[in-house]
């Protein structure tokens, strides 16, 4: 029999060990200790946060399906739903960063075809360290996104969109998110709940190895530390053609209606997804682990169902039908093998051939693990290090050209080069063209899909912090056309037992609940990432929001380049920009101010809403929020994504504004637009613009008063491929 | 006419070989199963891109033993029309109804963007709907699409009128010889190119370049 120090090193309490105890009415054996263990872990169970995640809008009138499944859902037109989750692999990638983002991406993908979706897009959302002093960083960088697109590129799903940040407090713990979209008939969803005492469950996918082996447990919940190439082996190994076929395979499964329920096996492998499914479902699930295909000889039962070997899919099938079932996974050349039988039994029972070793009640695995109050309290001292001082420059054109460069700031496209954007035929806005990926759908309706979050706002004032990432989302999609119809996040935190990081949590979930109240969006789905720390510290605290959105007209979804010369430029808004977390007081190496101003959220609704009207009316040539690096750098974009220049006169502005005005920051508040004179004059009736400038040329040419600022394209293009060099 | 488009198990670009070859008027499209042999009278056959049976090994070299491959081969001796893209280039090389042969990128990475093409070759059943002298704006992906062949192939191949499509304006993305972005068997009828033409077929996409491939193909296939 495992021992207490046994449970201990699988990270549970001696509290939560005497209760297992309590609810086996004896102590666990291996293998239930091991299953208890993984679902009882933070990843599984959500210990830390479940609590105030109720405090979340969870339905609306879009909802499809909401959290609680593999992925969530919104209707769309034409019968259609659109399924979208988005997860973490954090601590994977930051152990072994090609394979722990690329089976992050892998691991996505299934839970969107779990519910019987076809996956047609993947985003990601990566955090580093300074690239330019840390060779860890570069080397993190580089091999994330080369797993993301080994994976994304070989299975056939467009990576169309994401977003990349740089700051120290991410050395030690890289975050690598990563987003799926899918597309689905909304009769065809697939619950995950087993049902049907006597229907058969099939394994199916990939053999089962080794590898990963209390990834969920070990990795994922606590807090990474010097030895941790020691815990290489628990990261698993990705294989996107073993995953390509699982997925062909198992929407064909579901389009010849053969399947009960399905359920990706994820972290913590069949003992998680077959606890789920029986929990759903009400049921108990007899399986044996002999009949378990493997990799190795030899495994013991333990391993066996906590193994988290990749690309796996969980079925229960009706008898009469497991024949078809089993011949459709040969065509693909999946394994595929009845391992289990559902039972009434609501209990787990794990069988070795007929050898009973272990023997589980399910809503115990599933529903009685403790929950845990947070307690938070504000840390008044600073929690991070000041940024070093990389720029001493006061000159704005001097100011511009070193944003530009900055890695927070300068073009992904030697980043986004590497993924295939265009797979599957739907892809109308790709990177640099737009705001927001647009994704073209049969009836001529398109959606689009961003994903944002800034830590660093969020580490100044996670309420107000976690406003503005939502905003800025719904900011993006507006500058295509789309109205938001569903939110999915990933809280990427550090450890929740410490008073500073349980406040930060709670703070930024209140804002994030009030801001998808604000704008009428549903929260569909999400994951939690915490003990995201090192020995330096914790992460800034990074909810990283992605959101999908629906245009009526793919023909007129908005991009973000100035594309006709003569056009007039103007600013959509009531901006107010701050110094304060901006991109240029973190070149500057100043201290994270304690706070951001507030943010209006029905004023900001109302400006997203009018620009997201102009654009669907194609009133506008050119649409595009205003973020990191401020007002001058958003119209620097807006010239090289359109390879045209622009000369703007901003009128008298006292000197000690100039900065903040050309580059504070305040995202989601406003919005870099051109079009016809008459055209902007039309959108002015709705929403305050003001137009100061004309399309043309190829340089830049600003002045306001006697201060003038001018810029080729050619220099603000090198400026901006700065990140070239991290990718020889 | 009716295209076959095969599909191998780790084919990504299948269905959107499909969709290309339907915006031809009057053209219709259907997927061949890599396991079956039959190719089911299709008027011509497109071999599409992405990582058949996983590109584990060298890329294209198993694809080019399935049992569907037999058939085209005997398809191509016959005059049929194939058409190879990307993988399909990579997978006709292997199978040696195209000379020369894929290496990895100069720069070893995926690279997905889109690139302008010159037409060298416009006549005979590809590019007959293209000028000599045309570019084309068509998307390329791939990592392992560097065209090589020995110094007297590359000399033959231009002898002949093989070279259909080369990368325009110094804008090479793999360091292929020669810019060299597709070539044809020297009877013609056999064509492979690394730029996917099935990815710029709609105007939402920014071009619908790649259609004049398959209008030509349709205008000239059997049946």
């Amino acid at each position: 029999m495992p021992t207490l120090e046994q449970a201990r090193g699988l990270g549970l309490t001696e509290s939560e060990f005497g209760l297992i105890c309590e609810k086996l009415e004896r102590e666990p054996n291996e293998v239930e200790l091991a299953v208890f263990s993984l679902l009882w872990s933070e990843h599984c169970a959500y210990k830390h946060s479940k609590k105030l995640l109720r405090e979340l809008p969870t339905s609306g009138p879009r909802l499809a399906l909401g959290p609680g499944e593999n992925a969530g859902a919104v209707t769309i037109s034409g019968g259609l739903v659109v399924a979208f989750k988005v997860e973490s692999h954090n601590h994977p990638s930051a152990v072994e960063p090609f394979q722990g983002a690329a089976t992050g991406v892998g691991g996505i993908l299934r839970d969107i075809f779990a519910i019987g979706a076809r996956p047609i897009a993947v985003l990601d959302s990566l955090r580093f360290g300074e690239p330019a002093s840390s060779a860890r960083s570069r080397y993190l960088l580089d091999h994330a996104t080369g797993g993301i697109g080994h994976y994304g590129n070989s299975i056939g799903v467009p990576t169309v969109g994401g977003e990349v940040y740089f700051d120290g407090p991410y050395e030690q713990n890289c975050l690598v998110n990563a987003m799926a979209v899918g597309l689905a008939r909304e009769d065809a969803l697939i619950r995950s709940a087993a049902t049907g005492v006597g229907n058969l469950v099939v394994l199916f996918g990939a053999s089962t190895g080794r590898d990963g082996i209390g990834g969920a447990s070990v990795l994922a919940s606590a807090e990474l530390d010097e030895a941790d190439a020691s815990k290489r082996p628990s990261v698993q190994v990705g294989d996107p053609f073993a995953e390509k076929k699982l997925l062909e395979c198992s929407l064909e499964l579901l389009d010849r209606g053969l399947l009960v329920a399905l359920q990706d096996l994820g972290a913590a492998g069949l003992s998680s997804s077959s606890a789920e499914m029986a929990s759903k479902g009400e049921v108990g699930l007899d399986l044996d682990v002999g009949r378990v295909p493997l990799r190795e000889a030899d495994m013991a039962p333990f391993e066996i169902m906590v193994s988290e070997s990749q690309e796996r899919m969980l079925c229960v099938v009706a008898p009469a039908q497991v024949d078809e079932v089993l011949a459709l996974c040969s065509q693909w050349e999946v394994h595929g093998s009845t391992i289990g039988v559902v039972t009434d039994t609501r209990r787990l029972r794990v069988f070795e051939g007929d050898e009973l070793v272990g023997d589980m009640p399910v809503e115990a695995l599933v529903d009685d693990c403790p929950l845990y109050d947070l307690k938070g309290n504000i840390e008044k001292r600073p929690i991070y290090p000041r940024p070093p001082r990389v720029l001493t420059a006061t000159d704005p054109r001097e100011i511009l050209l070193a944003l530009l460069a900055s890695p927070n700031i300068a073009s992904r496209r030697p980043l986004f080069e590497q993924y295939d954007c265009i797979v599957q035929s739907r892809t109308v806005r790709r990177p640099e063209q737009a705001d927001a990926a647009v994704l073209s759908l049969p009836d001529g309706s398109a959606i689009a899909v961003s994903i944002d979050g800034s830590g660093r706002r969020v580490a100044c004032s996670p309420y107000t912090g976690t406003i503005e990432a939502v905003l800025e989302c719904a900011a993006n999609l507006a500058c295509v056309g789309a109205t938001p119809l569903g939110l999915t996040n990933c809280l990427n935190f550090g450890n929740p037992e410490k008073p500073g990081v349980a406040w930060q949590l709670e703070e930024s979930v209140r804002g994030l609940s009030h801001a998808c109240r604000g704008l009428d969006v549903p929260v569909v789905g999400g994951n939690v990432s915490l003990y995201n720390e090192s020995g330096d510290g914790p992460i800034y605290p990074t909810p990283v929001v992605g959101m999908v959105g629906e245009l009526k007209s793919a023909a007129r979804a908005g991009r973000m380049g100035f594309s006709r010369a003569g056009d007039s430029v103007g600013f959509v808004g009531p901006f107010s920009p701050f110094m304060a977390a901006s991109e240029l007081a973190k070149l500057r190496g100043e201290e994270l101010t304690l706070g951001l101003a507030p943010v209006d959220i029905p004023a900001r609704r109302e400006t997203i809403e009018a620009v997201r009207d102009a654009v669907r009316t194609a009133k506008l040539t050119s649409a595009h929020d205003v973020a990191e690096g401020g007002f001058l750098v958003a119209i620097a974009e807006s010239c090289l994504a359109g390879g045209l220049g622009a000369v703007l006169d901003l009128g008298e502005v006292y000197e000690d504004e100039l900065e903040r005005i050309l580059f504070g920051e305040s995202p989601g508040a406003g919005f870099v637009v051109s079009g016809t004179a008459d055209a902007l004059e039309r959108v002015s009736r709705r929403v305050p613009i003001d137009v100061f400038g004309t399309v043309g040329g190829d340089t830049l040419d600003v002045t306001s008063g006697a201060v003038r600022i001018t810029a080729t394209l050619d220099e603000l293009r090198e400026a901006h491929g700065a990140l070239a060099v991290l990718f020889p | 006419m009716n295209f076959g488009v095969i599909r191998f198990p780790g084919s990504c670009d299948e269905v959107d070989a499909v969709l290309a070859c339907e915006r031809v008027p009057g053209a219709s499209a259907q997927l061949l199963w890599h396991g079956d042999r039959d190719l089911h009278g299709v008027g011509a056959v497109v071999v599409p891109g992405g990582f058949s049976y996983g590109d584990y090994l060298r890329v294209g070299a198993i694809a080019r033993f399935s049992p569907v491959m037999e058939s085209v081969i005997e398809f191509s001796r016959e005059g049929g029309l194939v058409l190879g893209i990307c993988n399909g280039f990579q997978v006709l090389c292997e199978a040696g109804l195209l000379p020369g042969a894929l290496l990895p990128n100069v720069e070893l990475r995926f690279i997905c963007r889109q690139v302008q093409l010159e037409v060298v070759q416009a006549e005979g059943p590809f590019t007959h709907d293209c000028a000599a002298g045309d570019t084309l704006s068509i998307p390329v992906k791939h990592t392992t699409g560097r065209y090589y062949a020995p110094p007297d192939v590359l000399q033959s191949l231009d002898a002949h009128g093989q070279i259909v499509l080369k990368y325009a304006h110094d804008g090479n993305p793999n360091g292929s010889s020669n810019d060299i972005a597709g070539v044809r068997s020297e009877a013609g009828n056999v064509f492979g190119l690394m730029p996917h033409p099935e990815h710029a077929v709609d105007e939402l996409s920014g071009s619908t370049d790649g259609l004049k491939i398959f209008t030509s193909m349709a205008a000239h296939a059997h049946a």
